[in-house]
């Protein structure tokens, strides 16, 4: 067999390639002929299929994206923005913080364990490239209806892969999402988040500089995982029979990224690394032109010199490769040596395979031979740019107009259908306890835990001795982003932003995981360009840039696609962990207190969803504003001992929070519904900019001033109330339901259907 | 008191281990698995995690570690040995506790605030404990599942050396719900749910843990 | 060349939730009349030259002491020289 060298491109103009099938379109081929002067050699035609998939080059999303940056909030607090594996934030102290959402959805639709853990592994190593040490991890997830025979598919395999791959790892799961929905059958959603910390001096970026210096790849040997993975599984859809491509999954070795983590971070510590990039999507060919292309722009690599476990790997297939647990890093030859002791001490293999130079191109060489000579920004920066046709749909305004009003919706009013009514609904499986999923991960490992799940954001300790922590929590409703996307994106924000400070901590940078369906649909493609218009309005509202994120298109089967699902992730810092709010009361006479407003905000609801199977209606208003002074209200007041506990009011309106905080307690409550409102309303509506808090007696009054001076409404809603034997959560004069009763009704549904 | 803390390729809670070694008055010393080099300490723990990623057995690789030889001389001779969750496995791998820890019988990895009763204390991690006491520790694992054929429980049982068992609920199928036993000498106790992290109020569900780490401290005084 | 392959199963006293796990699904997909399973490994060892006594004898002890823990599980040695 012979190699496609650049002579032989050269010289063989005519020579049919099948871009189509590596899923090039004929104007990016024809593009990648202009660039190059020439036919592409097959490994050139292999780096730029992959690295110009939408997965990849995000040529669908850039014109859209751009608005992040475009609209940035003035903060000093950003150290390094979009454009880099991660963001990272100031937090204090000389502290840095660095997280990143991804998502991993199609290869969890072919391989559930193997995709989620993989997608674990792909996110923790964008945490370490930029020099932390990763702390903590979340799932938000989606999948299709909780009874389809898929999803019983699905869902374990998830769940065990990112319990496999990240206990492994010594990662504390602090949190996530589950939701169900019948549009997410056939393409679940898998989307993971790091979160990592380093002094201010450790953070390291993605870039080759130095001229002579050394490109060293190190961690597992390159095998035949995810050939063609990402450029065919992300950009394309799946059809009715099935994957359109049976590329080989990715199988992850968690205990390999072990090594890779402490490997990396010694190194990292003894200042023997000029630039760092993991090896993710498209592999080689992404770390390499990534690299080049952020440095001094040029790179030779003789990729004859890669460990392989699988020798009879082609060239092209050794650059597209996607084998797990990989780093890059470019090392001053005076430092190799220690580089090498180093890595090698914890028995993790290294071999250089390039080097810088200053000829402002890759050139990659396979035994002598020369098979790629590119300039690297063609490859990683300068992808083709979409401005993909969207348009308002159709059928948008009949959408809104459906309206779950009384007279569309039957409501229950009677006390004893509103009883019923709450039953069912905390046992919906949106609603339903998660625990039989969050018990298989391990919340504890590395001591530093303070909240998870089912506290309303995760949060972890930085500092041993100060005590300096962050919050995070990640959020997305998509059913109200089908409604209105832009408004659906900006309370997803809002119920983000709104978690974090319930937990007592300082909203700071945002993360977000786009998930949604074909760019080719202007349908689609209206509610993403509306997504990311209200996503960053809304950032530069709140005062809180986004620091990066990830986009997953092509989510759909046929012509469905997926609710629109930008999953929003919200860091906050706290000075001191000690001082955070947990979710729920702890004595008997505690008051209880609804923060904000409640209006008749049923559209979108888990009530219309799981009730009557219905979705219309215009979202809850969102209001940005009262977004952040409820924030400043939660943390404030929560210093100040005004109040001992907070929960964030959403999916299942406030009947949800009560019950949430008095089976997390332990303890039951009276909850007495305000004069003027309707119970039904004031149980299940998901008004915005909601928040229940328990308030100490002793500093009721104060607490009232306290809301009073800011403006924000207030109303009172109960007690803790606990007798000894069977604790009750009663609505006074409608019904009452034993703690026991709501427990069971809340925790049986998920074992009863995956156990 | 020096407390030796091992690190094996893919330990995890060794830092957990050496903090809750710190709270209760020790000073813990970083042990490397690829060295024979007990530095002297006074006792060592073996902490959880997944060594070699739980490849082959849990434990079955790290048993061959040139510390362990170390460790395994050196318990013969008395020095006090604690395995937590994966140092456990490794302490029956290695023959100096009887028995085996096999998958959880529900096949899930199981993390849980789990109550347990000490029944032995006369051993030197156990001692700082009343015989009895009801504590509350987090487990952690999926191959947690302690089992022995009837005679080495009875053993175990008839010459109190079950050191710590379920209550409530069994999280993975131990047998005769044993969560933790001890040597004959006992001065080697395997312990599968995880007392370094119940050390803090802040991160545990109690600080019952504690207990694990200031009852060495008085055995070393004491021996 | 030759190959040594080695079994490893759990005794038979030792509870397997795996064999039990698989023997559900076994009958969800609708094989019938299944009265066990048990799950085990293989290890699959390629060796150069041949296998003498020595060699098995310590491959014996390799397998009794590293590939198989024998608290709760045996094991069967097999070696197939190749021609």
């Amino acid at each position: 067999m012979s190699i496609d060298t650049v002579a032989h491109a050269e010289s063989s103009p005519e020579h049919p390639q099948p871009f189509a099938e590596l899923g090039l379109k004929p104007d990016e081929y024809e593009r990648i002929r202009e660039i190059l002067g020439r036919r592409p050699t097959s490994s050139e035609l292999a780096m730029y299929s992959v690295m110009w998939s939408e997965h990849c080059s995000y040529k669908s999303s850039k014109v859209h994206l751009k608005q992040f940056g475009d609209k940035k909030p003035e903060t000093d607090k950003l150290l390094v923005g979009i454009g880099e594996n991660a963001g990272v934030v100031d937090i204090g102290d000389g502290w840095a913080v660095t997280f990143k959402v991804e998502s991993h959805n199609h290869p969890s639709y072919v391989e559930p364990y193997q995709g989620a853990a993989t997608g674990i592994g792909g996110i923790v190593r964008d945490i370490i490239s930029m020099g932390a040490r990763p702390l903590a991890v979340m799932d938000p997830l989606r999948f299709g209806p909780a009874e389809a025979p898929d999803t019983r598919r699905v869902l374990p395999g998830v769940v065990s892969g990112i319990g496999g791959y990240g206990n492994c790892l010594g990662l504390p799961n602090i949190g996530g999402e589950v939701v169900f929905d019948e549009t997410y059958l056939g393409n679940p959603l898998v989307n993971a988040l790091c979160i990592g910390a380093m002094r201010h001096e450790d953070i390291h970026l993605a870039s080759a500089k130095g001229i002579g210096n050394l490109v060293v790849l190190y961690g597992a040997r390159t095998g035949g995982d995810g050939i063609g993975g990402v450029s065919v599984l992300a950009s394309e859809t799946f059809d009715a029979d099935g994957p359109a491509k049976r590329p080989s999954v990715q199988v992850g070795d968690p205990f390999m990224e072990k090594l890779l983590i402490e490997a990396t971070l010694e190194v990292l510590h003894a200042g023997l690394v000029e630039g760092i990039q993991d090896l993710g999507g498209a592999g080689i060919s992404c770390a390499t032109s990534e690299l080049a292309s952020n440095g001094d722009g040029g790179m030779h690599v003789w990729l004859d010199r890669v460990l392989l476990r699988d020798t009879t790997l082609t060239p092209e297939e050794i650059l597209m490769s996607e084998s797990q647990e990989r780093m890059c890093a470019v090392v001053a030859p005076e430092n190799l040596d220690a580089f090498m002791d180093l890595i090698r001490k914890w028995d993790v293999e290294a071999v250089v395979i390039g080097e810088v130079t200053d000829s402002g191109r890759l050139t990659v060489d396979w035994h002598g031979e020369r098979i790629v000579d590119v300039p690297p920004r063609t490859v990683a920066h300068e992808g083709p740019v979409y401005e993909r046709p969207f348009a308002r749909p159709d059928w948008q305004d009949a959408l809104q107009a459906d309206a779950p009003t009384a007279e569309r919706l039957v409501r229950p009013s009677t006390p004893d259908e509103l009883r019923a009514t709450l039953l069912n609904m905390v046992g919906a499986p949106n609603l339903a306890s998660k625990q039989w999923i969050t018990d298989q991960y391990d919340r504890y490992v590395l001591g530093n835990t303070v909240l998870a799940q089912p506290e309303d954001a995760g949060m972890v300790r930085i500092d041993e001795e100060s005590g300096l922590g962050v919050a995070i929590a990640t959020d997305c409703n998509g059913r109200f982003t089908k409604l209105d996307p832009y408004t659906g994106t900006q309370l997803a924000l809002a119920e983000s932003y709104r978690n974090v400070v319930a937990t007592g901590a300082v909203p700071l940078a945002v993360t977000n995981c786009l998930n949604f369906g074909s760019p080719e649909d202007p349908d689609v493609m209206w509610q993403f360009a509306e997504a990311t218009r209200g996503l960053a309005d809304g950032c530069l509202q709140l005062g809180i840039p986004v620091t990066g994120g990830n986009v997953s298109f092509y989510n759909q089967t046929g012509d469905t696609a997926i609710l629109p699902t930008p999953v929003v992730g919200v860091l906050g810092v706290i000075d001191n962990v000690e001082r955070r709010t947990p979710m729920a009361w702890t004595q008997d006479g505690e008051l209880l207190y609804v923060l904000g407003d409640t209006n008749d905000e049923l559209a979108g609801s888990e009530w219309a969803h799981h009730v009557h199977r219905h979705l219309g209606g215009m979202p809850p208003r969102v209001d940005l504003e009262r977004e952040r002074l409820l924030g400043e209200v939660l943390v404030d007041g929560s210093n100040q001992g005004l109040l001992t506990a907070a929960h964030d009011v959403s999916d299942g309106g406030i009947a949800q929070v009560v019950v949430e905080m008095a089976l997390r307690a332990g303890m039951g409550a009276l909850i007495t519904i305000p004069e003027a409102a309707d119970p039904f309303v004031f149980l299940f509506s998901e008004s915005a900019g909601r928040a229940v808090v328990v308030v100490p007696p002793d500093r009721e009054s104060d607490f009232m001033a306290f809301c009073a001076d800011r403006g924000l409404p207030i109303a009172r809603i109960g007690a803790v109330h606990s007798e000894p034997g069977t604790q009750v959560l009663r609505i006074d004069g409608q019904f009452a339901l034993t703690l026991d009763e709501l427990r069971e009704a809340h925790t049986r549904t998920l074992p009863a259907l995956f156990s | 008191m020096r407390i030796g803390v091992v690190t094996f390729p893919g330990s995890l809670d060794d830092r957990d281990a050496a903090r809750a070694v710190r709270l209760a008055g020790g000073e813990a010393v970083a042990l490397w698995h690829g060295d024979a080099d007990l530095k002297n300490v006074d006792a060592v723990v073996l902490p959880g995690g997944f060594s070699y990623g739980d490849y082959l057995r849990c434990g079955a690789i790290s048993r061959f570690a040139p510390v362990m030889s170390e460790i395994v001389t050196a318990a013969g001779g008395g020095l006090p040995v604690l395995g937590i969750c994966n140092g456990f496995q490794i302490l029956c791998e290695s023959h100096l506790l009887p028995g085996a820890l096999t998958r959880n019988d529900h096949l899930h990895f199981i993390c849980r605030d789990q109550k347990l009763r000490i029944e032995d204390t006369t051993s030197a991690w156990t001692n700082d404990f009343a015989l009895g006491q009801e504590i509350l520790v987090p487990l952690k694992n999926g191959e947690g599942c302690f089992v022995a054929d009837e005679h080495t429980l009875d053993e175990l049982e008839g010459e109190g050396r079950v050191i710590a068992r379920y209550l409530e609920v069994n999280p993975n199928g131990s047998r005769r719900d044993i969560a933790g036993i001890r040597n004959a000498r006992g001065n080697v106790v395997g312990l599968m749910p995880h007392p370094e992290h119940a050390v803090e109020e802040l991160t545990g569900p109690s600080t019952d843990g504690l207990g694990f780490f200031t009852s060495i401290l008085h055995a070393v005084v004491n021996a | 060349m030759a190959r040594v392959v080695v079994d490893v199963m759990l005794k038979p006293e030792i509870l397997d939730p795996q064999g039990r796990a698989v023997q559900g699904a076994l009958g969800r997909l609708g094989v019938v009349g299944v009265t066990d399973v048990r799950q085990g490994k293989q290890f699959v060892i390629e060796l150069e030259g041949e296998v003498t006594d020595e060699r098995r004898e310590q491959l014996h002890a390799i397998a009794a002491e590293l590939l198989c823990n024998p608290v709760i599980e045996d094991f069967i040695l097999v070696v197939e020289e190749d021609q």
